[in-house]
């Protein structure tokens, strides 16, 4: 398959470790467009830049050659502050709490649309 | 549950896998070599493009030309992008490129001799590319999987530009039509190589399978190519250089020959037309752009230094 070059005999599908250098260090950032008018920004991808204004330009040219988006956000990646599933509500917990579910509430048809 | 559990059942479940669930090292390294080399494969692959740029046929075609190459780089750099979610960085890949401990796809390293190679490149290698990527758009790890999205959709232009490049010389001079036949020629069997080796000598086939980082084997994929390509070849009037090639009624699917395996590996081993041109054009094209890099480096530190005077004064 095309991406996945067959290993030679004796080579390893491990990483090698690499000599390189920590590089120009650029830092890395996150980009969300916003693809029309009345929609909230979505996360499109990423990539390196020296400050803002590089980041935004190169943004716009890789991500938004195409009519993709009326704004561009860029966040340096280290800003962002997560939580991930396992700090999230537990799942079976959140479902079993159905009362915060309008559909639970038995309404009488004669009432009408609620 | 453990984390290997959770993980299998997330994957079971046609559920994405996010950069930070707990993952095997295996599945980590699996995808960090593959997605490396599509993103090598995707920064090579401007080269042999590249080098009809200036000598595209048409103001038109240039432009087009030109968009593609760009596109290219964006191809590569989404994917780079994926690759640093899995914990490594874009400098060390591209150092390991450099240092031919990476590979690309070998495709790249055949040399493009005419104008009819622009054509055929789209039409083929990228027509190769694309049955292989939609497959991808369905891979378990999600960064990868939203990055074969956007480059699929982008991919549709380039095989259709080639291909219509393809008609235009089809429709052209004996002399037209001779240049479109000779790209087919010395593009039809390295596009088919592309696959991979056959699923049984294809050794890590399977464990990708299972992962779902690859979901249809290297033969289906290169069948479904096939099929695929055969009628497109006879709309421009052109031979497949196959002999063997033939409907089969039973299978419903294209006979065709034997790929010549010695010449894959020779490429696969560095030994390709072009592979040393291709390494060694792009370490020197990196390292005539430190000093852009350096520039803005600089320029970003001063910058910063100076708004920070501002907010001190202030």
């Amino acid at each position: 398959m095309t991406y996945d070059v067959p290993l030679l005999p004796g080579e390893s599908p491990e990483i090698e470790e690499t000599t390189a250098t920590a590089g120009e260090g650029w830092p890395l950032w996150e980009v969300f467009v916003r693809a029309r008018r009345g929609i909230s920004h979505v996360h499109i991808g990423s990539l390196h830049a020296p400050d803002p204004e590089s980041a935004l330009q190169n943004a716009r040219d890789v991500y938004t050659r195409r009519g993709e988006g009326v704004s561009l956000w860029v966040v340096p990646s280290s800003e962002i502050h997560a939580f991930e599933p396992e700090d999230l509500v537990d799942y079976v917990e959140a479902n079993e709490k159905v009362y915060r579910h309008a559909t639970t509430y038995d309404i009488p048809d004669e009432v009408g649309h609620m | 549950m453990t984390p290997e559990e959770h993980f299998e059942a997330i994957v079971a479940a046609e559920d994405k896998i996010e950069p930070t669930d707990w993952m095997p090292e295996a599945y980590r390294s699996t995808l960090i070599r593959q997605i490396a080399q599509h993103a090598h494969s995707e920064v090579i692959g401007m080269q042999p493009e590249g080098n009809w740029i200036s000598r595209a046929p048409t103001l038109h075609r240039k432009a087009i030309l030109m968009a593609k190459v760009q596109d290219e780089a964006g191809h590569g750099l989404y994917l780079y992008s994926a690759a640093e979610t899995l914990g490594v960085r874009r400098d060390e890949l591209q150092e390991l490129l450099h240092q031919g401990k990476h590979k690309y796809s070998s495709i790249f390293n055949y040399p493009t001799l005419s104008w009819a190679d622009i054509g055929a490149i789209g039409w083929l290698v990228d027509g190769a590319a694309i049955t292989n990527q939609v497959m991808l758009t369905r891979c378990s790890y999600g960064p990868y999987a939203r990055g074969m999205v956007r480059i699929c959709k982008e991919e549709s232009f380039h095989q259709r530009q080639g291909y219509e490049i393809l008609i235009r010389l089809c429709q052209g001079s004996p002399e037209q039509n001779a240049m479109a036949q000779d790209a087919l020629d010395r593009w039809w069997w390295p596009s088919l190589m592309m696959f991979g080796p056959h699923d049984t000598d294809s050794t890590h086939t399977e464990q990708s399978m299972q992962w779902k980082i690859k979901r249809v084997s290297n033969d289906e994929l290169r069948q479904q190519f096939v099929d695929m390509t055969v009628p497109q070849a006879d709309y421009l009037g052109l031979t497949m250089p196959d002999p063997a090639l033939k409907w089969n009624e039973e299978r419903g699917h294209y006979d065709f020959g034997e790929i010549d395996w010695d010449e894959f590996w020779t490429v696969v081993k560095g030994n390709g037309p072009m592979n040393r041109d291709r390494i060694e054009h792009k370490a020197r094209a990196w390292d005539d752009g430190a000093w852009v890099r350096a520039a803005a480096a600089a320029h970003a530190a001063r910058k910063s230094a100076a708004a920070a005077s501002l907010t001190g004064a202030a």
